[in-house]
């Protein structure tokens, strides 16, 4: 069975941008808008890696990727933080959230889908 | 992996992508408005900074770098404000606001591919730069390129890489790690288990205890190696990497696997396997019983890897992909009236199944027909979203204070209606301000609150959508407007109009009253244009005015363009449709309910009421019909106005579906015409603007001597 992607972001562009390139390469994805609802979603659905925005309404992607890693069953699961690459600290904060990882915005779908590969091979 | 191949596998979320920035320009002025106007909810400027932040994103993506480059100043400048470094005055709001102007410009430069000049917004840019101490030339946030990896030719690292015990509770699996240094090259690992604890009580399962020595063979470079501890380089007590000194000798044995180290390639199937997973909550297998939810939202079986269980709350289509699908509805609609008409002489008793299946039909050819229009059905805020922004320009422009009250935004309207009323519902609103509204002085003088109100709304009513513009400014100056029409030859000195019909005079072709033309609204191409376009998709436009206390001009427009009830009725040979939704009831009138008032025309007198009654023959100029009212029928019909008037006609032939085929595409405007329909038995039938009707029959009087079709 192919790996489930969740991927958050409020961005219609960018969750399309994402869900299309990962799909594209054989992948699950299932899509949320916010860090609500991408919690909500990880408990409906078998999610092996999530790729989440920082700026959400709502819940931001920092307290989403803690909010996972206090959920059960998701203590290990990889958790990517798409960031600018002006915000070294973010990629901080990310890290003392809980993330797994980064990527930079803008991204080249190449490039998700080795950091992808990478966290969730 | 160039920027250009990857900009090209990205142009299709392209439309998306302007779509999407269209939407987020309105709701950061939205709030930027709200903010100038004195809100303090942090939530405004977090959203306007995140509305930007998408924008910015997006634009990287697909490598707009004047795009991305004004984002990122404006959205640095936006950060400083919500985390409260700089304060929002007056001033800093209205830069805002024009910054999102400018951040519009580039967007639309960007979609239409062309150039904007370097200096355009610059005056903003330097202002937000400065705001936030920023030097002119921020590059922060250009469009990176990803990193290419420097072919460096083969060499040999020893690699050294002991995790914290905290590594695994962020998901990072060295084992991820070990596979990614062998896609890169020949390797050798060698496990350290010298912190592994003695006893198995000791060991806390999310702690990491392994350490790694490897020896690899890579052609990347060493830059590409210490990439692979990119994200734990923060929390590892030490990676290294070092060049091995005898690295040259063995370049022989690694062409093999050279070839499958480009980053692009899919999760290829780790080759070794280290046994280094020394947590049993391993993330590779997580509790998969443990989501019984699934079956809830999937709407079809996987099909192909990566297919299907997607959650999405909308999607986007082209609109040319839904009007196909009005159109075959359209279609449907009339075979299914053709299917009705041959039927006819059939018994339902003989062919109990047929008629069965028929009423099936129908019913499903409504419910496709209605799903299908409530696609093309968006809320009319899209279009009132405009108003707050014209009339704050407009206001400051002319010197007035204006407050603009709206209502019913959550109406929802056909798309192309929508559109066609964007351009009459700004010179309406202009109009309002500039000749409706007094200057504050002026409405002190009269006693009225120096901040003159407009109020914009929309409502249902009767299948239409009712959009109205009203202002308490000083109504229509009727002596003037009367002056000017019979100055441009519109009306003849001495005709007699009623204040009702001078209002309308606004409307007229090349009427304009303003003293002074002012660049905001009178060039003298102004109302009768309104009423033009609004005629054109099947609306009407009127004006209701006192004087001193304000006017309101009520927009008619139909709620779709397609399909609608209608009532057939006979009118000698002819075959007329009603609109059903006009209909108040039918009758066949006794004698001394009709009457013959002279210089008013025919009046039903029905419970009391005296209503206008039109024959449609006399109007339409049709041979061969019942002329006397008490032998044919009057159907009464109301008006959006509320305004009603007894129709004249033979019978009613029964009540259906219609397709509305445009009369002025594909023939030309005739008045008391809003479009005409196909039969089921192939012929074409009118049907009829009852508004427009009773506008005829309140003008000749009635009866009708003046028969519409001589026009």
């Amino acid at each position: 069975m192919s790996k489930c992607i969740l991927a958050v972001d409020d961005s219609k562009t960018m969750r399309e941008m994402v869900a299309f390139t990962l799909r594209g390469a054989g992948y699950k994805v299932v899509e949320a808008v916010n860090g609500v609802e991408g919690l909500s979603m990880l408990g409906r659905e078998t999610v092996d890696c999530v790729i989440t925005d920082v700026n959400m309404p709502q819940m931001d992607g920092l307290t989403l990727t803690r909010r996972i890693r206090a959920t059960p069953g998701h203590a290990g699961t990889p958790i990517l933080v798409l960031t600018t690459e002006s915000d070294q600290s973010k990629k901080n904060e990310g890290r003392a959230a809980g993330a797994t990882g980064w990527i930079v915005k803008p991204f080249s779908p190449e490039k998700l889908l080795q950091v992808v590969a990478k966290v969730c091979p | 992996m160039t920027e250009e191949s990857s900009t090209n596998d990205l142009s299709r979320f392209k439309t998306t992508y302007f779509e999407e920035c269209a939407e987020l320009l309105i709701t950061a002025e939205e709030c930027l408005l709200r903010l100038q106007n004195g809100s303090d909810d942090p939530e405004d400027c977090n959203a306007v900074f995140r509305c930007v932040h998408s924008i910015k994103g997006g634009a990287g993506a697909f490598a707009f770098s004047d795009l991305v480059r004004f984002a990122h100043v404006f959205e640095t400048a936006l950060d400083a404000l919500r985390s409260g470094r700089v304060g929002l005055t007056p001033a800093l709001a209205e830069v805002l606001v024009r910054g999102n102007d400018i951040l519009g410009d580039f967007v639309r430069a960007a979609q239409e591919g062309v150039v904007l000049p370097p200096d355009h917004g610059e005056r903003v840019t330097q202002v937000l730069n400065t705001l936030t101490g920023q030097g002119g030339q921020d590059s922060g946030a250009a469009a990176s390129t990803p990193s290419a990896p420097v072919a460096a030719g083969e060499a040999c690292f020893l690699v050294r890489f002991i995790p914290t015990a905290e590594m695994l509770r962020t998901g990072n699996d060295p084992l991820m790690m070990v596979r990614e240094l062998a896609g890169l090259g020949a390797l050798e690992t060698s496990a350290d288990l010298t912190r592994l604890p003695a006893r198995l009580e000791d060991l806390a399962a999310q702690d990491a205890y392994l350490s790694w020595n490897f020896r690899m063979t890579t052609d990347q470079g060493r830059q590409a190696v210490l990439d692979v501890f990119e994200f734990v380089a923060g929390d590892c007590a030490e990676v290294s990497v070092e060049p091995d000194g005898g690295a040259e000798a063995e370049k022989p044995e690694a062409p093999a696997a050279a070839p499958a180290a480009t980053p692009a390639a899919p999760p290829a199937p780790a080759a070794l396997h280290p046994e280094p997973s020394e947590h049993p909550d391993h993330p590779d297998h997580p509790a998969e019983e443990g989501h019984p939810a699934e079956a809830g939202l999937r709407m079809r079986a996987e099909d192909k890897p990566g297919s299907g269980g997607v959650h999405t709350a909308s999607i986007r289509v082209e609109l040319d992909k839904v009007d196909r699908l009005v159109n075959m509805v359209g279609e449907l609609v009339i075979t299914q009236a053709m299917l009705g008409q041959q039927t006819n002489r059939f018994s339902a008793e003989s062919h109990p199944e047929l008629f069965m299946g028929l009423q099936e039909l129908s019913h499903h050819t409504r419910e496709l027909q209605e799903s299908v229009m409530a696609i093309r059905a968006q809320p009319i805020k899209t279009l009132f979203s405009r108003a707050p922004r014209i009339v704050r320009d407009l206001s400051s422009r002319l010197g007035k204070q204006v407050r603009l009250v709206m209502s019913g935004e959550g109406t929802e309207v056909d798309k192309t209606v929508i559109e066609q009323l964007s351009d009459p519902m700004v010179h309406l609103i202009r109009n309002s301000l500039d000749h409706g509204l007094e200057s504050p002085e002026q409405r002190a003088a009269r006693g009225k609150p120096p901040e003159g109100t407009i109020h914009l709304s929309a409502e249902h009513r009767s299948g239409r959508v009712i959009i109205q513009i009203e202002d308490d400014g000083q109504g229509i100056d009727r002596r003037r407007v009367l002056e000017k029409a019979i100055e441009k030859g519109l009306v003849e000195r001495g005709q007699s109009l009623s204040d009702e019909q001078i209002d309308q005079l606004i409307f007229a072709p090349g009427f304009s009253t303003a003293a002074v033309v002012s660049d905001v609204s009178g060039r003298g191409v102004g109302l009768d244009v309104v009423r033009k376009n609004i005629q054109d998709v099947g609306g009407r436009v009127s004006v209701q005015s006192q004087p001193g206390v304000g006017a309101r001009f009520i927009m008619s427009l139909p709620l779709t363009l397609a399909v609608m009830d209608g009532m057939l009725v006979a009118v000698g040979g002819e075959r007329y449709v009603l609109p059903l939704t006009n209909i108040v009831e039918s009758i066949r009138p006794k004698p001394e309910q009709t009457h013959a008032l002279v210089n008013v025309g025919n009046m039903l007198t029905l419970r009391g009421e005296y209503i206008r009654l039109v024959a449609l023959h006399s109007l339409f100029n049709v041979e061969g019909a019942v002329t006397d009212p008490t032998k044919g029928l009057v159907v009464v019909v109301e008006t959006e106005g509320g305004d009603r008037v007894g129709l004249l006609v033979d019978e009613l032939l029964g009540q259906q579906q219609v397709v509305i085929k445009s009369l002025e595409s594909n023939f030309r405007p005739v008045r008391g015409v809003s479009a005409a329909t196909i039969l089921g038995d192939g012929r074409v039938a009118l049907i009829l603007d009852v508004g427009a009707l009773k506008a005829e029959g309140d003008r000749d009087g009635g009866g009708g001597n003046a028969p519409l079709a001589a026009e």
